[in-house]
């Protein structure tokens, strides 16, 4: 099952990166049209396929857990099989068709693999996040639901009551504000994370000396790429732990 | 004794012909530039050789031409004003000038132009000065292939690099200046031909107009200056391919116009700026054949500018392409390239078969809460966009590239 999945994943983003380079001739273009898609389907992807996977093979992890094996190995097997198989088809079916098109005589080299950390970032978390949902919901329905809520919270509705507080409370000074929001959630983060390389021209237009020290500096790098160090070990501590309790 | 016999026979030689030649250096009869400067007549010619001369306040008040060999240095040590033309005439070739006093009361330059014509400035290294090249009352001049380094840090005990006051027709060329206030500053100087200039790393502007009209620049390069290039109160002013680049801040323009009118503005890359061209309060300008890659915003509009007209540019993958801070809107888009342009063309005549909206909502937004420039290309403002896009109402509906080019223009 796992595999064949990925494989699809696999050939999705190959098609993908395909289709992008040789639609739009310009390295640089596709790298922002690559940034949109990171940002919205990968997470998607994660948690959709999470989800599935533990639900499917739920009786065979039954099995297994009849055998003297270690709980947590059992878990973070899984966890780890399907978020390395998933950040594996990402890696290689986006960079493929990158390198064959000429990535590294590009400058855009630098530009191209913090997309591709950033996503195997959210493989990781998102993976993550869907298999905590799995793990304390028995009910398939309700688990996928929460899963996609999960998503449609994290990708737009976030996005949107963030934007609303900005601007009810805009006459307060926001910039820690905002990068505090920004900080608690995955898929803002890696969006900065991008911005940081895309858009610095237009980030610099704002005056705030904690924005300034942010982003002009490579303290933002280094702090987005904690947090999201962070946003990874959270929940996967929470399976080991959620594991070692529950009753099957 | 000796001094005067020389100083009588260099009278003789130079009573006995005309035009004749000064040789300056440290062992020779004249050992300072201001010596030579006395002895000299009309249109002689002093030849300074490589040594350092520390003078300082040289006037010269006849027309001379001065030539160094091997770049002597004339040191001002902190002093003053270095060398002051008073004359018509006069050429100044090859010298390397520094120290130049600081004062908070007097522009000391280390070369003043002062109600001349005719003069050529030429081949100079300025260096540790307060300001370069000081033209004033001036005309008929060329300022051509100096090198100003400044080592300027704040704005206000700085001084600018070439200033050009009341003065006309002057043409600068292949000049390069770093780290003064100003680059190039001209104010009240009318026809003057800036040319091929390199302009970086300067305080505040990278070239700096002010009340002067019908002036020309053309291939120069700005990049990373304080706040970019400045052209205020101006008119008639052509722009020609000139390269803006790299100017970061908040307060930060490739190009600031500010009451600026029937201007020509062709042929210039803007890469790299956080804003593009700023503009305010400017009418009857012409754009085209200019291309804006990578800026925060390519082209902000603030209020009161009307019939200008944007045709043929190239607008590649700028964060914004245009913001406006009202609803109104007076001006042309026309022919132009957009990245993010997501149309099609179905007649295949190479021109999109819907309509180009520059300004987006999130623009709008940012202007209004600039804290949410953090959410810049998160899918919710895609869709708010897109929503905007489909029924303008926070920005100028009549704003529109009715023949937006499907393919990126070349010239």
């Amino acid at each position: 099952m796992r595999s064949r999945w990925s494989y699809v994943y696999f050939a999705f983003y190959l098609l993908l990166g395909v289709v992008l380079l040789f639609l739009n001739n310009d390295l640089s273009k596709a790298v922002i049209t690559l940034m949109n898609v990171i940002i919205v389907l990968v997470p998607l992807i994660g948690t959709i396929f999470g989800v599935m996977y533990y639900y499917n093979s739920q009786e065979f992890t039954e099995l297994l857990l009849a055998q003297p094996i270690k709980r947590s190995s059992i878990f973070l097997g899984q966890y780890l099989g399907v978020a390395l198989s998933l950040s594996m088809s990402l890696i290689l079916g986006l960079g493929i068709p990158f390198v064959f098109y000429g990535l590294f005589e590009s400058s855009a080299i630098w530009d191209f693999s913090l997309l591709l950390i950033t996503g195997t970032f959210l493989t990781l978390i998102f993976t993550a996040l869907a298999f905590n949902i799995a793990l304390s919901n028995e009910n398939k329905i309700k688990g996928f639901g929460y899963a996609i809520l999960l998503w449609l919270f994290l990708a737009v509705i976030y996005d949107g009551l963030f934007l609303m507080t900005l601007i009810l409370f805009e006459d307060y000074p926001l910039d820690k504000v905002s990068l505090i929001g920004t900080m608690l959630n995955p898929i803002d983060l890696s969006r900065t994370l991008i911005l940081l390389k895309l858009d610095i021209s237009a980030l610099l237009g704002y005056t705030g000396a904690v924005f300034k020290q942010f982003f002009g500096t490579s303290f933002g790098l280094i702090v987005s790429f904690v947090m999201l160090t962070i946003w990874v070990v959270m929940p996967v501590l929470r399976i080991v732990f959620k594991s070692k309790k529950k009753d099957f | 004794m000796k001094n005067l016999i020389v100083f009588i026979i260099a009278i003789f030689i130079a009573n006995t012909s005309i035009a004749q030649t000064i040789e300056v250096c440290k062992t020779c009869p004249v050992s300072t530039l201001t010596d030579a400067i006395t002895q000299a007549k009309d249109s002689d010619t002093i030849i300074i050789k490589k040594g350092t001369y520390k003078e300082h306040s040289i006037y010269i008040d006849k027309p001379l031409t001065i030539i160094g060999e091997n770049y002597p240095i004339i040191d001002g040590e902190k002093k003053g004003e270095i060398i002051t033309i008073k004359a018509d005439n006069v050429t100044v070739d090859g010298l390397f000038i520094i120290n130049v006093g600081t004062s908070y009361t007097e522009d000391y330059a280390a070369i003043r132009v002062k109600n001349s014509k005719n003069f050529i400035i030429q081949n100079l290294v300025l260096e540790k000065l307060f300001f370069g090249i000081y033209i004033e009352k001036s005309r008929d001049g060329k300022v051509y292939h100096n090198k100003i380094i400044g080592d300027a840090v704040e704005e206000y005990n700085s001084g600018n690099g070439i200033q050009l006051w009341y003065s006309k027709n002057v043409e600068i060329e292949h000049n390069y200046v770093e780290h003064v206030r100003d680059g190039i500053y001209l104010e009240f100087s009318d026809d003057c031909l800036i040319k091929n200039n390199i302009s970086t790393l300067n305080v505040r502007y990278g070239l700096h107009f002010m009340f002067s009209n019908d002036d020309i620049y053309q291939d120069n390069t700005f990049e990373n200056n304080g706040a970019g290039v400045a052209v205020m109160f101006s008119k008639r002013i052509k722009m020609y391919n000139n390269l803006f680049k790299e100017n970061w801040g908040t307060a930060s323009y490739g190009m600031l116009l500010k009451e600026i009118n029937d201007a020509e503005i062709i042929g210039n890359t803007f890469e790299d700026n956080t804003i593009g061209i700023n503009i305010e309060g400017s009418n009857r300008i012409t754009y085209k054949h200019n291309s804006f890659s990578n800026n925060g915003w390519a082209i902000k509009v603030k209020g009161a500018c009307y019939a200008n007209t944007f045709t043929e540019n190239n607008f590649l993958y700028n964060s914004f392409d245009i913001a406006y801070n009202s609803n109104v809107n007076d001006n042309v888009f026309d022919k132009n390239y957009w990245s993010s342009y997501t149309g099609y063309d179905l007649d295949k005549n190479g021109i999109g078969d819907i309509p180009y909206r520059p300004v987006k909502l999130f623009s709008y937004i940012v202007n209004r809460t600039p804290e949410t420039i953090i959410l810049l290309r998160s899918m919710f403002i895609d869709i708010i966009d897109f929503s905007e896009k489909v029924s303008p109402v926070f920005t100028p509906d009549d704003l529109l590239d009715n023949n937006p080019q499907i393919k990126k223009l070349t010239w």
